[in-house]
C-alpha cells in the first residue's frame, strides 16, 4: 500500500505557546485503523503523543475525535476511506489537556444533571418490572449511546452556551422519561425545560450527524420539547 | 496523601458494584479508575448475564442447582463448589436489582427479561440486553454511583500496592494527566481491576486489560491462583479479534468449515454449536490445523439463515462490528471467525467474600479467582461473577472497616513506597536503554500465542518461558522516549509491560508444571483429565527469581468429577 501521511493537532499547556500540526509519513496496510495509526506513532515515532482509547471497538467511547473534517471514533475509521492524507485534532470547543485529549468534565457534569438513573417513588415488586418488546424497542436507539462527547462538541448551542446541557444530556433526560418503568418526568422536565435547557435546541442536527452511533438525539429533544409544552399547555 | 475509608480500584462492574455496596453503609469511598469508568472492558461484554429465572418457556424448570452443574461441569470439576452455589442462588437477585435500577435488559413478549441458550447450559438462562449486555449493565451501575455520589478518580493508574505484616495500608497511584504520583490511604482495598488478556496476541479485549492489577497484588506478596488457565473464545473476528458473542450462536447461528460442514457434529454431536468455549475453540482450531478452514486462519460463522430482522433485533451489534472491521454484512455473507484469546479464569486467590491473604485487601471479577470458573469458564457467568462478588467484597470490606479497632499507623510506610515508586520513575525515564517496550510486548504476546496457547506441549512451554525472562532482562534496559510528566502513554505502557511479563511467566511455569489437559489447559503430551494428581488449583508467589508454585485443595460439595461430554 502506499504511504500516508498523518497531520496530528498537537498541543502541551506545560510547553507549548499555542497549538500546532505536525506531520508523519507511515507506511501503509491493508485494514488500519486511525486509533492503530497513532499508536503506530506513539510506539514507533513519537511517545510524547497523547490520545485516549480502550475499547478499539466503537463501544466505549473513548476515542472520539474530529478527523477529515468530521467527528468520527478513531478506532471505527477505516484509513482507507479517507484518502492518503489524515488530519486528526481534539473534539473542537472542548478544553485541551494534551493532544488529542480534551476536557470531558463539563460534559459529565452536565450528563449527571439531568439525573441519569431510573427516578421511581414505588416500591419494586420482588421480581422484574414489566415492560412490553415495543416499549423497550423504543429506547432503543437512544441506550447504544457511549457518552463520546461528538454531539457535545459538534453542537453550536454549547459553543455558545456555557450552561447548556446539550444533546447527549438531553437525550438521557429524555430516554428515562420515555421508559414506563421511570416516574421522574416532573422532576427531569424541571431540570432541562429551563434556562439552559431544551430549548436552546435550534434543531439544527450538528449532533445526529456527528453521532457515530447513529442515535438522532436532535428527535429525542423534540420529544422532551412537546412534553415540557404539554405540560404548560395540558393535553399530551 | 489522600484518605479515604475504602478505595476501590478499577472502574468496571466489580469495582463499581463494591462501590455502591460500600457506599450505602455510609463510607468515605473513592474509586481510582485507569480510564473513566464507561470505557471500563465491562462495556465490550455482549451476549448476557447468567440468571435461573425461568423466563424462557423451555426453561421453566431451571433451577440454581442446574445453573451451579452446569457451571461445575463447565469448569471441568475445579471450580469451588461451594462458591459457584453461592453466586447461582445470588444470581436471580442481582440481576433483578439491575433491573430495578433501570437496566434496559431485552423482553420477552409478555414483558418479562429475555433469556437466550449460550453454551454448556442446559437451559435458555443468559439474561440479555440485545448484544451489548455489558455496556446496558455498566452504564446502569455508573449511573448508580452518579445517584449515590460516589467519589472516582479518572484517569490515575495505580501502580502499587502497600501491604505491612499482612495488613493492607493502601495504594499508590500515578495521575495520568498531571503525571504526579500520589499515595492512597485506606482502611480497606478492593481489587476490581480486570483480566490480562493483552499479554496475549489475538486478544478480544480491551487494550488496557493489561493484568497490572494482578501484577501489583502479586509482587506485593499474595498469590495468584490457576493462572494457566486462559479462555480462548472460538469466535473473534478473523481481521482483528473483536469478540463475536456466542449469544449469535444461541440465536442459531452455525460454524461451517471450507467443505461447507457443520463440523461440530464430529466433537460435540448434541450441544453442537453451543459446546462449551474451550471445545468449541479447540475444535474450530483443529479443522483450520488440518486444512478445512479458510486462507488457512478462519472458519465461517452464518447468521444468514437467522434472516434479516432476527439479526437486526437480536445481533445489532455483531452486524456493526462484522462491516466495519471485516466489511461483512451477516445478512448476506458469513462472519469470518477464528478462535482468540478472552478471558481469565485464574487470578488474585480469594474467598467467596473477596478476602485475601491481607487483611484489609479484597478482590472482585475478573481479576479475582474465588474459583467458580475453574479451568474453563461458561459464557454469561463473567457478568455475573462481577456484579455476585463485587456486591460481596463491598459489603465485607465495609463490615471490616466498622469492626476495626483502630487504624494502623501505615502513614509512614506508605510515604516510604511512595518515595520508592517516585524514585523508580524517575529512574525509567532517565535511563537510556536500547529496547523499545513496545517491541518486547509485542514478542511476548506473539510467543504466547503460539507456545501457551490453545494446544499446548512441554517443550514449546520451556521455549515461550525461556524466552519471557530473556525480556524481563532486556526490559531491564528500555527506552522511554518522552520524558514529560503530562499525559505520558510512553511511562504507563512502560510501567505495565513488567506486570505483564510477570503475568506471561507465571502462566508458562503453571501450564509447564501442570501435567494433565483440564478445560482450557490442552496438552498434546497429557491429553487426559487426571483427578487423582490434579484436582487441585496451582498457587504462585512472587519470588525474584520467578514464581514459587505451591497447591490447594477443591472444593467438592456434592458434584463428583466425571467424564464431561456434550
Amino acid at each position: 500500500m502506499q504511504k500516508i501521511t498523518l497531520n496530528v493537532y498537537r498541543f502541551d499547556p506545560d510547553l507549548d505557546q499555542e497549538p500546532y500540526w505536525k506531520s508523519y509519513e507511515l507506511p501503509g496496510r491493508e485494514g488500519v485503523t486511525v486509533l492503530e495509526v497513532l499508536f503506530e506513532v506513539l510506539e514507533h515515532h513519537d511517545g510524547s503523543l497523547a490520545f485516549r482509547y480502550s475499547c478499539r471497538e466503537a463501544i466505549c467511547g473513548a476515542c472520539a475525535m474530529y478527523i477529515n473534517g468530521s467527528h468520527r471514533l478513531a478506532c471505527k475509521t477505516q484509513v482507507s476511506h479517507l484518502g492518503r492524507v489524515l488530519w486528526v485534532s481534539p473534539l473542537p470547543h472542548m478544553r485541551v489537556i494534551k493532544d488529542l485529549v480534551v476536557d470531558m468534565d463539563p460534559f459529565f457534569e452536565k450528563y449527571k444533571l439531568i439525573k441519569p438513573y431510573l427516578l421511581s417513588n414505588s416500591k419494586p415488586p420482588e421480581k422484574e418490572r414489566y415492560q412490553s418488546p415495543d416499549e423497550r424497542r423504543y429506547i432503543d436507539e437512544m441506550i447504544s449511546c457511549i457518552l463520546c462527547g461528538s454531539c457535545y462538541s459538534s453542537c453550536p448551542s454549547v459553543w455558545t452556551g456555557e450552561h447548556y446541557l446539550g444533546p447527549a444530556a438531553l437525550m438521557w433526560a429524555y430516554r428515562f422519561t420515555a421508559d414506563g418503568r421511570d416516574e421522574g418526568d416532573a422532576e427531569r422536565l424541571n431540570l432541562t425545560a429551563q434556562e439552559g435547557g431544551l430549548w436552546r435546541c435550534h434543531t439544527i442536527f450538528n449532533c445526529t450527524e456527528a453521532c457515530p452511533k447513529n442515535i438522532n438525539l436532535t428527535h429525542s429533544i423534540q420529544q422532551l420539547k412537546k412534553k415540557a409544552a404539554a405540560r404548560v399547555l395540558g393535553g399530551k | 496523601m489522600i484518605y479515604h475509608q475504602v478505595v476501590v480500584v478499577g472502574g468496571g462492574l466489580a469495582g463499581l458494584r463494591a462501590a455502591i455496596q460500600a457506599v450505602e453503609t455510609q463510607l468515605d469511598v473513592a474509586v481510582i479508575s485507569r480510564v473513566h469508568p464507561v470505557r471500563s472492558h465491562s462495556v465490550a461484554a455482549q451476549g448476557g448475564i447468567n440468571a435461573a429465572l425461568g423466563n424462557a418457556p423451555e426453561g421453566a424448570d431451571d433451577s440454581p442447582e442446574k445453573h451451579a452443574f452446569d457451571t461445575i461441569k463447565g469448569s471441568d470439576y475445579l471450580a469451588d463448589q461451594d462458591a459457584v452455589e453461592i453466586m447461582t442462588r445470588e444470581a436471580p437477585e442481582r440481576v433483578i436489582e439491575m433491573e430495578h435500577w433501570g437496566c434496559p435488559f431485552s423482553r420477552t413478549d409478555e414483558g418479562r427479561i429475555a433469556q437466550r441458550p449460550f453454551g454448556g447450559a442446559g437451559y435458555p438462562r443468559t439474561c440479555y440486553a440485545s448484544d451489548k449486555t455489558g455496556h446496558a449493565l455498566l452504564h446502569t451501575v455508573y449511573q448508580q454511583c452518579l445517584k449515590q455520589d460516589v467519589k472516582v478518580y479518572e484517569e490515575w493508574s495505580v501502580v502499587r500496592l502497600v501491604i505491612e505484616d499482612g495488613e493492607c495500608l493502601g495504594v499508590i497511584a500515578l495521575n495520568l494527566v498531571t503525571g504526579e504520583l500520589e499515595a492512597f490511604q485506606a482502611e480497606a482495598v478492593i481489587f476490581g481491576t480486570g483480566g490480562a488478556g493483552r499479554v496475549y496476541n489475538n486478544s478480544s479485549n480491551n487494550i488496557i486489560n493489561t493484568g497490572s492489577g494482578m501484577a501489583i497484588a502479586y509482587k506485593a506478596g499474595i498469590p495468584l491462583k490457576d493462572l494457566e488457565f486462559v479462555q480462548f473464545h472460538p469466535t473473534t473476528l478473523a481481521t482483528n479479534n473483536v469478540l463475536v458473542t456466542e449469544g449469535a450462536r444461541g440465536e442459531g447461528g452455525y460454524l461451517v468449515n471450507n467443505k461447507g460442514e457443520r463440523f461440530m457434529k464430529r466433537y460435540a454431536p448434541n450441544a453442537m454449536e453451543l459446546g462449551p468455549r474451550d471445545i468449541v475453540a479447540r475444535s474450530i482450531q483443529t479443522e483450520i490445523n488440518e486444512g478445512r478452514g479458510f486462507e488457512g486462519r478462519y472458519v465461517h460463522l452464518d447468521l444468514r439463515h437467522l434472516g434479516r430482522e432476527r439479526i437486526l433485533e437480536r445481533l445489532p451489534a455483531i452486524r456493526d462490528i462484522a462491516i466495519s472491521f471485516a466489511g461483512v454484512d451477516p445478512i448476506s455473507e458469513p462472519i469470518p471467525v477464528q478462535p482468540g484469546q478472552h478471558y481469565f479464569m485464574g487470578g488474585i486467590d480469594c474467598n467467596s467474600d473477596g478476602e485475601t491473604r491481607a487483611t484489609g485487601f479484597f478482590a472482585a471479577g475478573e481479576c479475582a479467582c474465588v474459583s467458580v470458573h475453574g479451568a474453563n469458564r461458561l459464557g454469561g457467568n463473567s457478568l455475573l461473577e462481577t456484579i455476585v462478588f463485587g456486591k460481596r467484597a463491598g459489603d465485607k470490606a465495609a463490615a471490616y472497616v466498622k469492626g476495626k479497632e483502630k487504624t494502623r499507623a501505615g502513614g509512614k510506610a506508605l510515604a516510604a513506597a511512595l518515595r520508592e515508586t517516585e524514585a523508580e520513575i524517575d529512574q525509567l525515564l532517565g535511563a537510556d536503554g536500547e529496547e523499545n517496550p513496545a517491541d518486547l510486548r509485542d514478542e511476548m504476546r506473539r510467543v504466547m500465542f503460539e507456545k501457551v496457547g490453545l494446544f499446548r506441549e512441554e517443550k514449546q512451554m520451556k521455549e515461550a518461558l525461556e524466552k519471557i525472562r530473556e525480556l524481563k532482562d532486556r526490559a531491564k534496559r528500555i527506552r522511554i522516549s518522552y520524558k514529560g510528566r503530562r499525559y505520558n502513554l510512553d511511562l504507563a505502557c512502560s510501567l505495565e509491560l513488567e506486570g505483564m511479563l510477570l503475568m506471561a511467566e507465571v502462566i508458562c511455569c503453571g501450564a509447564i508444571e501442570r501435567k494433565e489437559s483440564r478445560g482450557s489447559h490442552y496438552r498434546v503430551d497429557y491429553r487426559e483429565r487426571d483427578d487423582e494428581n490434579w484436582l487441585k488449583h496451582t498457587l504462585a508467589y512472587y519470588t525474584p527469581d520467578g514464581p514459587r508454585l505451591d497447591f490447594k485443595e477443591v472444593t467438592i460439595t456434592k458434584y463428583e468429577p466425571q467424564a464431561r461430554r456434550y
